[in-house]
């Protein structure tokens, strides 16, 4: 096989107010014509900054500095702007992470094609419309002719990515740059759109690369693997490879803290610890009985739901996007008022005190939440110290120095170093960011706190270290959680129950074990199976095909 | 508290920073600083009563006893500038802050509680919005009367509107944020949700608005007085000023109206150069 990309020694910069900032440090990787590359590495590893600087889209205060880029023969730091537009879309094509933003919200998805093109060459105006039409099809959209006439806006996550790809291919380009093409993507989803994007560069004879932080999908879908770590590829090796004796310690590492089957919680952390002590589920401490919500515009949301969390109990609730999951939550928080069914909170009937009044409810501090979104659920104008103490202000009648001494506490018990109190949460990383919330959720000793999807946000790493963080508060404070998210592999990890839900009601219940190995609901056994997960490197001898998903069919691209 | 202190420490710090990153916004500052001093220490610091009339020296053209000239009575056209300034600025930062407070007050509780709120109060901005903002201006103080307290009220009022719609959409993009649902957990009423979380975000495209409203209503303001329906002679006004030395433009004493003309013009600059420094100042995410 010949290299179709090579990239060498590359080196990337950005200035900035703190001066310059060095994003991309000697990475070097090669590509085959025909092959799939991965790129894994966690956010800030400068996966992303390669491939702009590959494509020369850098933001503005962005700059290669040093290394080569050659592509098929063409040095394209040397290429004129105009060299660059020409290879843009008909060479090479790329795929960006939020499918929606990617596209032009006021324009026809199928003239964006058509657009393409013709700036391409590759159509004129006569036949853009049918050239686009086939393009659709080819990427397995039903009824292609409607769908031409579409706004993004009427297309589901799933279908704009399907767009985006089909904008991507529609030159026929021999190499394509998947940036994080299924974050954001239910897991049924993401499987089918990776599916996808293998079955048709392996047909159109493409190179690939993936860049992603998932380790399960690059090991589903690549070739070869490049493991990024602070700007640099610490390891490229066959995919198999890399997962069963991974050559470098970083690498270890973030195979270790992936969430997969048979692993506990303290197997993801590097070093070994002792198991949180689960405490022994009490008396039920939260009953819902027969929720609904209908929404003004008609949408049943959710369509009665019945579930008992008893105390110190964890439990899971799973579902894919849409599926009622938040809404169901956002009730029992009492953010939201349920059109029909019984909330009962310790005894008493809390779904009939209107949600605009029970902020100032004696139960309030009793039921807390982490929200997923560390970045957005801080008030950007309050330092840590601040956004920790609302609910003390709020809801407690502590003095200032018991108030004090109580956010002290709290830092210490999430693990956030006192020095960080004083920091304005864009100067937060995004694991700190997590434990303040976490350690917001905890400042009034609630006895249900609801975790909607805590780690969604966060690296594989910090993931690891904030479901060990949330067990550990569980055994120490003997709370009771229900676990939001939609991915099974994580809510494995801290609940006792797991409860799945679709459409508004769930489909199945049972201790989390049972749920994982042997689901009776079809619609469980499609998330289990859709969700990738990489090898474990513990029970990984050298060659075991059995649960090596590299082997299996969709892989081989 | 001590996090306070920290936090104003940062401040100064980011200050510094904003007005080393940006020489135009420092320029700007400047430029301010200049005229707040003007406004402050005009009386004290004008070489001639303003309004000291000397028929001897009317019409004196600009030199070294009177660097302005003089006007149709003698008075001194540097010391009335500058004394001006004061008045002027007083109705522009009144007539701001008045519209700023209900305005925004206005438009954060249409966005945060929509329904029959938002609909009342968004057909009477489109009410005022329907007149041109001027002759509304002139209406009221023509039926008012014809004070500095009417000229404010005038000027405040028609730009209200405009901060009304933009708190309500910085408001209503919020209300439904991480954050709110949050301050809502930890015990916060409707209005303290408002009041201290969203709104504070809501600022930063606020103080370009405000910044640009100054200068919009000191032309106003001196508008007024141009057409005879504001400050009344012989107080030292800028657009007074402009309105009796546009008579002798004419007859070649271009002074009388130049003067006032160009310290006005200087006062729009500034106010709409400061907006951007503004609000890199007050958004903390601008902070490292």
């Amino acid at each position: 096989m010949s290299v179709l990309l090579e990239i060498d020694d590359l080196a990337v910069e950005f200035s900035t107010r703190r001066g310059v900032v060095q994003a991309v440090r000697g990475a070097s990787f090669r590509l085959e014509k025909g092959e799939t590359l991965g790129v894994v590495g966690e956010s800030g590893s400068g996966k992303s900054v390669t491939s702009y600087a590959l494509m020369r889209i850098l933001d503005r205060g962005g700059r290669v500095t040093g290394g080569g880029l050659r592509y098929g023969g063409v040095d394209l730091r040397a290429a004129s702007d105009r060299e660059m537009a020409a290879l843009r879309g008909r060479e090479i094509g790329m795929i960006f992470q939020n499918p929606r933003a990617a596209l032009n919200p006021i324009r026809k998805v199928g003239r964006q094609i058509g657009d393409v093109l013709i700036r391409h060459a590759r159509a004129t105006r006569a036949d853009a419309q049918a050239r686009a039409v086939a393009a659709l099809a080819a990427v397995e959209i039903r009824n292609p002719e409607a769908r031409y006439h579409a706004y993004p806006f009427e297309l589901s996550g799933g279908m704009c990515q399907r767009v985006v790809i089909a904008l991507a291919l529609a030159c026929d380009p021999r190499l394509l740059i998947a940036d994080e093409p299924t974050t954001g993507l239910d897991v049924t989803t993401q499987k089918a759109v990776m599916d996808l994007i293998a079955g048709l560069t392996r047909a159109r004879g493409m190179s690939t690369i993936l860049i992603t932080h998932d380790l399960g999908l690059a090991a589903a879908y690549c070739d070869r693997v490049a493991v990024m770590k602070d700007g640099a590829v610490v390891e490229t090796a066959p995919a198999a490879q890399v997962f069963a004796q991974p050559s470098h310690p970083y690498t270890a590492r973030l195979m270790k803290a992936t969430a997969r089957p048979g692993a506990s919680l303290r197997d993801l952390l590097p070093t070994a610890a002792p198991a949180p002590a689960r405490p022994a589920p009490g008396a039920p401490l939260l009953v819902v009985e027969g929720l609904e919500k209908t929404f003004a515009d008609g949408v049943r949301a959710v369509k009665g739901v019945d579930l008992v969390v008893r105390a110190g109990e964890s439990v899971g609730l799973v579902g894919e996007s849409g599926c009622g999951k938040s809404t169901t939550s956002a009730m029992i928080m009492r953010l939201l008022d349920p059109s029909a069914g019984r909330i009962i909170f310790d005894g008493q009937d809390i779904g009939a005190i209107p949600a605009a009044r029970f902020p100032r409810d004696p139960r309030r501090g009793a039921i807390q939440m982490v929200f997923q979104d560390a970045t957005d659920s801080l008030n950007p104008r309050f330092t840590a110290r601040r956004a920790i103490l609302d609910p003390l202000l709020g809801l407690t009648s502590l003095d200032r120095a018991a108030r004090a001494a109580r956010v002290a506490a709290l830092a210490a018990q999430v693990g956030l170093p006192p020095t960080l109190l004083d920091r304005f949460p864009h100067q937060l990383s995004g694991g700190q960011k997590a434990r303040v919330g976490i350690a917001r959720a905890l400042a009034t000793a609630p006895r249900l706190l609801i975790l909607d999807e805590p780690t969604a946000a966060l690296d594989v790493s910090i993931q690891a270290v904030v479901l060990n963080l949330l067990a550990d508060l569980r055994a120490q404070l003997g709370m009771a959680y229900l676990f939001v998210s939609h991915d099974l592999h994580v809510v494995r990890l801290p609940c006792d129950r797991v409860l799945v839900m679709r459409d508004g009601e769930i489909v199945e219940q049972g201790d989390a074990e049972t749920v994982m190995t042997r689901p009776s609901h079809p619609y469980t056994r499609s998330l289990i199976d859709a969700a990738p997960h990489p090898p474990s490197p513990a029970n990984t001898p050298a060659n075991t095909p059995a649960d090596t998903p590299v082997e299996t069919p969709p892989c081989a691209i | 508290m001590t996090d306070a202190a920290a936090a104003s420490s940062g401040f100064w710090r980011h200050a510094a920073h904003v007005l080393r990153d940006n020489p135009v916004t420092g320029l700007a500052f400047a430029l301010f600083v200049l005229i707040v001093f003007a406004a402050a220490f005009g009386p004290a610091l004008a070489p001639h009563d303003p309004l000291a009339s000397n028929a001897a020296l009317a019409l004196q053209p600009p030199g070294a006893a009177h660097w302005f000239g003089t006007d149709a009575l003698g008075r001194d056209v540097f010391s009335r500038v500058l004394v001006a300034t004061r008045l002027d600025l007083t109705i522009s930062v009144a007539a701001v802050a008045l519209s700023f407070l209900v305005g925004a007050s206005v438009g954060a509780a249409a966005g945060y509680w929509g329904g029959w709120v938002d609909a009342v109060s968004g057909r009477m901005i489109d009410t005022i919005m329907a007149f041109p903002l001027f002759v509304l201006a002139m209406g009221i103080v023509a039926a008012l009367g014809n004070t500095v307290e009417n000229i404010i009220y005038a000027t405040a009022i028609i730009n209200l509107p405009f901060y009304a719609r933009v708190a309500r959409a910085e408001v209503a993009i919020r209300r439904e944020a991480g954050f709110a649902q949050a301050a809502r957990l930890a015990g916060a009423t409707d209005l303290r949700v408002l009041a201290l979380h969203i709104f504070p975000n809501a600022l930063p495209p606020m103080m370009v608005q405000l910044s640009l409203n100054m200068g919009w209503a000191i032309l106003n303001a001196a508008g007024l007085s141009f057409i005879g329906l504001g400050v009344r002679p012989p107080t030292p006004e800028w657009g007074i000023m402009v309105a009796e030395g546009a008579n002798y433009i004419v007859s070649g004493e271009w002074w009388l109206a130049i003067f006032p003309g160009l310290a006005l013009m200087l006062a729009v600059f500034t106010f709409n150069l400061l907006g951007d420094g503004l609000r890199d100042l007050v958004d903390p995410r601008r902070r490292t």
